[in-house]
């Protein structure tokens, strides 16, 4: 099979709108990231220990069938991601999609969008953010149950005590993105 | 009847197949654009299918309607040869000039002596390709054969 007549089904696919779920891998300090977006834009990412197949099963039963390896269609998000990664964006811009989420989660994951890099917050400040003060420990699986980790910057929530909590990618990603965001001390 | 997968998975397991198959039927230039018509069809009706059981028969029977497509567009010109006769694997006609001659066929004929003997379908497979009745297609490859035979004695 040449890459080029699928690189070529994929671009005729984008331009028919066929491509409801396009993904790729890309690099980062971590290990291989999942990118995956639809019409509306970046739905899922999936960080290096998490399953790919799983996540991208997960798409075809929740957004839609139509999954297709597209890498062309990433090109911005990985830009951002690339950036961040050089510690040279402190902000992403690319269009998020939210269909993955709603409800009270839905609102803590989108206060998490807004804590500014650098920054943290506690689980405790995010439930009272989302309407619910007293739902901390709901917020803490909203952290957990973000689909769009990194770019969503779940790993800016921590507990009140200091602690750095949990984190879908596991503790040490979660440390290792704090330190490149000069919050935690390398 | 299962969910359906990611459709990159239909791509991953079964494009080779499907090019091959194709490159069978309607030769090597052709068969890229009909890669690609299979798959792009395939893709449009896939959230509507509702049986992930056979994806595999499935994603053919669409890809052998692309080349009966490509066959009818490119009119009574003969098939290229070469690539065609690699692929006769049931009961190979010997001489590979008999396709030339298969291309003066009518359609529904060609198409059946073709999928019968370059793709190596089965009947009912050939029904669903030319969305007739086994019986039909049956009929149709018989009368093809018969035909064949008359032209090359």
């Amino acid at each position: 099979m040449t890459e080029t007549a699928l690189r070529r089904l994929a671009e005729r696919a984008a331009e028919e709108r066929l491509l409801d779920v396009a993904y790729t891998t890309a690099d980062s300090p971590f290990g291989p990231l999942l990118l995956a977006r639809t019409h509306k834009g970046l739905v899922r990412v999936g960080l290096p220990n998490q399953d790919s197949d799983e996540l991208l099963v997960d798409l075809a039963e929740r957004v839609s069938p139509r999954v297709l390896e597209a890498p062309a269609q990433l090109d911005e998000a990985r830009r951002e991601l690339d950036l961040y990664f050089e510690g040279k964006l402190d902000r992403f811009e690319l269009p998020l999609d939210w269909q993955l989420s709603d409800g009270f989660q839905l609102r803590v994951q989108k206060a998490i969008a807004r804590i500014p890099y650098g920054r943290t917050r506690t689980y405790t400040e995010m439930a009272t953010r989302a309407g619910n003060e007293r739902a901390v420990r709901a917020a803490g699986t909203a952290c957990g149950r973000n689909p769009i980790p990194v770019v969503v910057p779940c790993h800016r929530v921590l507990r009140s005590g200091g602690g750095l909590g949990g984190y879908g990618g596991g503790v040490p990603m979660k440390r290792g993105l704090l330190e490149l965001e000069g919050i935690l001390d390398k | 009847m299962g969910k359906l997968p990611p459709f990159q998975i239909l791509i991953d397991e079964h494009a080779t197949e499907v090019l091959a198959v194709l490159r069978g039927a309607v030769g090597r230039e052709g068969a890229d654009d009909c890669f690609q018509e299979t798959f792009l069809a395939a893709l449009r009706a896939y959230p509507k299918l509702r049986d992930a059981d056979n994806l595999r028969g499935w994603l053919l029977t669409i890809a052998h309607r692309k080349a009966i497509d490509h066959h009818r567009a490119r009119g009574r010109r003969p098939l290229p040869v070469a690539e065609v006769a690699e692929t006769a694997v049931e009961d190979p006609i010997p001489d590979v000039g008999i396709w030339t001659v298969v291309g003066t066929l009518p359609p529904k004929q060609r198409a059946a002596v073709t999928l019968r003997y370059a793709s190596d379908l089965p009947h009912a497979e050939i029904a669903a390709a030319l969305g007739c009745s086994p019986e039909a297609a049956r009929r149709s490859l018989h009368e093809g054969l018969k035909r064949l035979r008359k032209e090359i004695a």
